[in-house]
């Protein structure tokens, strides 16, 4: 990493800590979510971006953490065992599932994915006595780390932040060590990959698991954030939220997934305006975006970047070696 | 250790009535540079893949250091110590080259958890980049490699090739498309390989100034049948090759 | 007994619509590798192009139908493949699958803000007559809506097998290459096929939205199914999308009185998983093979 992108990195850190300073509750809780849904489209970029699968359940693996982390937490057990155990069992059911569908080819695991997101908002409907059903499970405590409370708002989204830097720093790690090369490597060409030697499938499936893990993750901070879950918060429709997060940011770009839940969480903001036809334009815009710019937002600022720097890099055949 | 790294068994390979392959049998020993050779559509890719086991021989069977290829993934081939190439160009055109050379060698080392854990290169930069510098390649290192030249990406494609450090690697066309420049560098590289490690090389070209120069031993298919087997010289002056090249 | 084999006839009913829709989707996905995320929405769509016939246009139900297919054939047939998947099928399958994704959101709105978000009533294309047959109560209604999918499938096996365009269709699907060499124009034979889904489409909107109520959200379960009964019967089949199709109709009918009305929605994902794990093929589809 050069001294420039350390500058640049410094910069957006302090950014992180000063933005909620003096500002009132509503946008803090904002930014908050922002935060949150970073980290499970972090995950799902990472299933998407890198390893080239699509998942339509990253909602439903937040609401396997969230759950996990309410029944927990209103057990009186402290917040962090409750986190590790929800990212765990993310990452269990991930395996599971994963498993079967990337045995075939096409793009099955968008169906197994898609299926399982279904079939567990029906089982947090229906299973009443332990999920509360439609009514959902509210008060869930903020928890004290260290000593520290987290109870306020601000203090809340600090918690939130060191969170999500650590899961940052874990994504950074992964994809800087051989695995986030042989990701790389099964998106662009998996046939000479494997003839590499890279175990295709086991990759993949852990790609998947990992990611899926990353949604326990926001899950388990999602519930004492909002204080109160129900089924419909991790519907298939909040998994296809999450996918167009990560695909409008840039899907395999690293800060892709934090560009795209700033836009899809500021977007309804934004076009406040248009009242109900808010989804229509955002749909309509994403098809334009895939169409023109399959990178998305970070892939057409690319572009446009290439378009416009002075054409310097032609001359490599200026240095020493093979010239042909 | 023996002598003889690959031995093809009376392989035949069917599709639907055809013979694409029929009866062929050969051994190749360990250092060797061998040519497979032919007309088009005389089988050669089909052997090929009957090898590396992508296709099922309809009978007959190969063995590569003893063990059958039959069935095995590509994946564990490749941890076999056998490497190869294909014949369009297969380098992962966003990855910089050293990264393609490195991504080449890191499943070979290690663990799953010790390639997460461990360092980013695997321990295995300093190997690349003499890779990378025997192939003159050098200030390519940081460079993507879907931006170098064709030649320069065929170069890369055999440095990948390489890099696990295999016993035997099988070249698809390895001259197909490359300008006669670039030809030259590359027979000279996989030559110098092949003293400098022992490494043996089973090619299968179009290219005959190539492969008579390059190979130590060529074996010409045609019709799916093995018509001939021997060092360079005799295979030019053999009649039965001539025939079939001219009247095929 | 007499209950069970009238859950069986309206099951077959209702898998039969289902089929109409996942046939539309198993043709897509082999004439252009095009995973439509939107099936469900496309089944929900051509409902409303009949309401606003009849309520807007002030045309009889028929006429409206009629308008209804013209109108689907441009929009679900010709645009869709026009303005969606043309454009990106250069980048490969992720991004068209994200189009198709959002393209099912974008039809599911509009609806919802031009038309409305309550449930339409939908006009009875069959009399509501119900005949009573040895204690069980079979209806016109779902005699009639097999036997329409069943003569629109059978129709489209024919044309397929016996037709010169038909069968230049199947050749684009199973290897537009050689197809083109052997002088089919594969490009009309690509647009022939979305057509074909939007008219199925249409039949089986026309069919399910007197039993359902036409609603904007009504895409989602059947978008679901109709994915669900394409793998189950085996992805790269027409038989296999019907019987998958008529197997589903049935589960979800029986298990909502023999299992339990609360999981009666998760049967047929709990078939998908076990298909899934068991046979991924689907039932009568083949392997595709490895491909080298």
């Amino acid at each position: 990493m050069n001294p420039f992108k350390l500058l640049l990195l410094a910069v957006g850190l302090v950014a992180l800590f000063v933005a909620p300073i003096g500002q009132g509750n509503y946008i803090i809780y904002t930014l908050n979510s922002w935060l949150l849904f970073s980290i499970a489209a972090m995950g799902l970029n990472l299933t998407l971006g890198y390893a080239g699968q699509v998942s339509l359940a990253q909602a439903g693996f937040m609401g396997i953490g969230a759950y996990v982390t309410a029944l927990m937490t209103l057990a009186g057990i402290h917040w962090i065992f409750a986190a590790v155990l929800a990212i765990s069992s993310c990452f269990l059911v991930g395996l599971m599932l994963g498993y079967p569908a990337l045995r075939v080819q096409h793009h099955f695991l968008a169906f197994v994915t898609l299926a399982f997101n279904t079939l567990l908002f029906l089982v947090l409907r229906n299973e009443e006595e332990m999920t509360g059903g439609s009514l959902g499970l509210v008060g869930m405590p903020r928890p004290d780390i260290f000593g520290l409370s987290t109870g306020g708002n601000l203090q809340f989204y600090y918690f939130t932040l060191v969170c999500f830097v650590c899961a940052a720093g874990v994504m950074w790690w992964i994809l800087r060590s051989p695995w986030g090369r042989a990701f790389m490597a099964l998106r662009e060409n998996p046939i000479r990959a494997e003839s590499l030697g890279l175990k295709v499938r086991r990759q993949t499936l852990l790609a998947f698991a990992i990611g899926s893990a990353f949604g326990g993750l926001a899950g388990a901070i999602q519930a004492p954030l909002v204080q109160f879950i129900e089924p419909h918060s991790f519907g298939l429709i909040h998994s296809l939220k999450l996918l167009l997060m990560v695909v409008v940011g840039g899907s395999g770009f690293f800060f892709g997934p934090m560009l795209g839940a700033a836009v899809v969480i500021l977007l309804p903001e934004v076009l406040r305006f248009t009242e109900g036809y808010y989804l229509i334009i955002y749909s309509a815009l994403v098809i334009v975006l895939m169409a023109y710019s399959p990178g998305g937002l970070i892939g057409l600022g690319q572009k446009l970047f290439d378009k416009f720097r002075p054409k310097q890099q032609a001359r490599h055949d200026l240095k020493q070696g093979v010239q042909l | 250790m023996t002598e003889t790294i690959l031995s093809v068994h009376n392989i035949s390979k069917q599709f639907g009535g055809i013979h694409a392959v029929s009866n062929v049998s050969f051994d190749v020993k360990r250092g060797e540079i061998l040519g497979l050779i032919g007309p088009n559509g005389s089988g050669k890719s089909t052997l090929f893949n009957c090898i590396l086991g992508q296709l099922k021989p309809s009978a007959g069977h190969c063995e590569i250091d003893g063990r059958p290829t039959d069935g095995v993934r590509p994946a564990d081939l490749s941890l076999m110590g056998v490497g190869r190439t294909f014949q369009q160009l297969s380098v992962f055109p966003k990855m910089t080259v050293l990264d393609n050379v490195l991504l080449s060698g890191q499943e070979h080392e290690g663990s799953m958890l010790s390639r997460l854990f461990g360092p980013g290169d695997a321990g295995l930069t300093k190997k690349a980049e003499q890779l990378i510098e025997f192939f003159r390649l050098t200030p390519y290192r940081d460079t993507e490699a879907g931006s170098l030249s064709y030649g320069q990406q065929k170069l890369v494609d055999a440095a990948m090739a390489f890099m696990a450090g295999p016993g035997i690697v099988l070249l698809d066309e390895p001259a197909g498309g490359v300008n006669l420049t670039m030809l030259t560098h590359l027979k000279d590289r996989l030559m110098t390989y092949n003293r400098e490690h022992g490494t043996t090389f089973v090619v299968i070209e179009h290219n005959m100034e190539f492969v008579m120069s390059l190979c130590t031993r060529i074996i010409v298919l045609a019709e799916g049948e093995l018509i001939a087997e021997g060092t360079p010289e005799e295979v030019r002056s053999n009649q039965t090759v001539i025939d079939a090249y001219l009247g095929g | 007994m007499a209950e069970f084999l009238q859950l069986i006839l309206s099951g077959l009913a209702a898998g039969s619509i289902y089929a109409l829709a996942a046939v539309g989707f198993t043709l897509l996905w082999q004439a252009s590798q095009t995973i439509n995320f939107a099936q469900g929405e496309f089944v929900m769509l051509p409902a409303f192009f009949v309401l606003v016939g009849m309520t807007v246009l002030g045309l009889p139900l028929w006429t409206s139908i009629a308008f209804a297919l013209v109108l689907s054939l441009i929009v679900l047939g010709l645009m869709f493949k026009k303005l969606v998947v043309e454009p990106m099928l250069p980048h490969g399958t992720l991004p068209l699958v994200i189009a198709t994704i959002a393209l099912g959101v974008l039809l599911k709105e509009s609806v919802k803000e031009f038309y409305g978000a309550t449930a339409q009533p939908f006009p009875a294309i069959f009399p509501q007559t119900v005949y009573n047959v040895a204690g069980a109560s079979i209806s016109l209604q779902d005699i009639g809506n097999l036997t329409v999918s069943m003569l629109a499938i059978v129709g489209l096996q024919l044309f397929l097998g016996r037709t010169r365009t038909g069968r230049c269709m199947q050749a684009t699907a199973q290897n537009p290459n050689v197809a083109e060499i052997l002088g089919v124009n594969v490009k009309r034979m690509v647009l022939y096929t979305f057509l074909i889904n939007a008219a199925l489409a249409t039949v089986a909107s026309v069919l399910i939205s007197p039993i359902y109520l036409a609603k904007f959200s009504n895409g989602e379960t059947l978008g679901l199914v109709a994915f669900i009964a394409a793998i189950v019967g085996g992805f790269n089949q027409i038989r296999g999308a019907l019987v998958g199709g008529l197997l589903i109709g049935v589960i979800d009918n029986l298990s909502a009185v023999y299992i339990s009305a609360q999981y009666r929605s998760a049967m047929p994902l709990i078939l998908l998983i076990i298909i899934i794990l068991v046979r991924p093929q689907g039932l009568l589809g083949t392997s595709e093979g490895r491909s080298v």
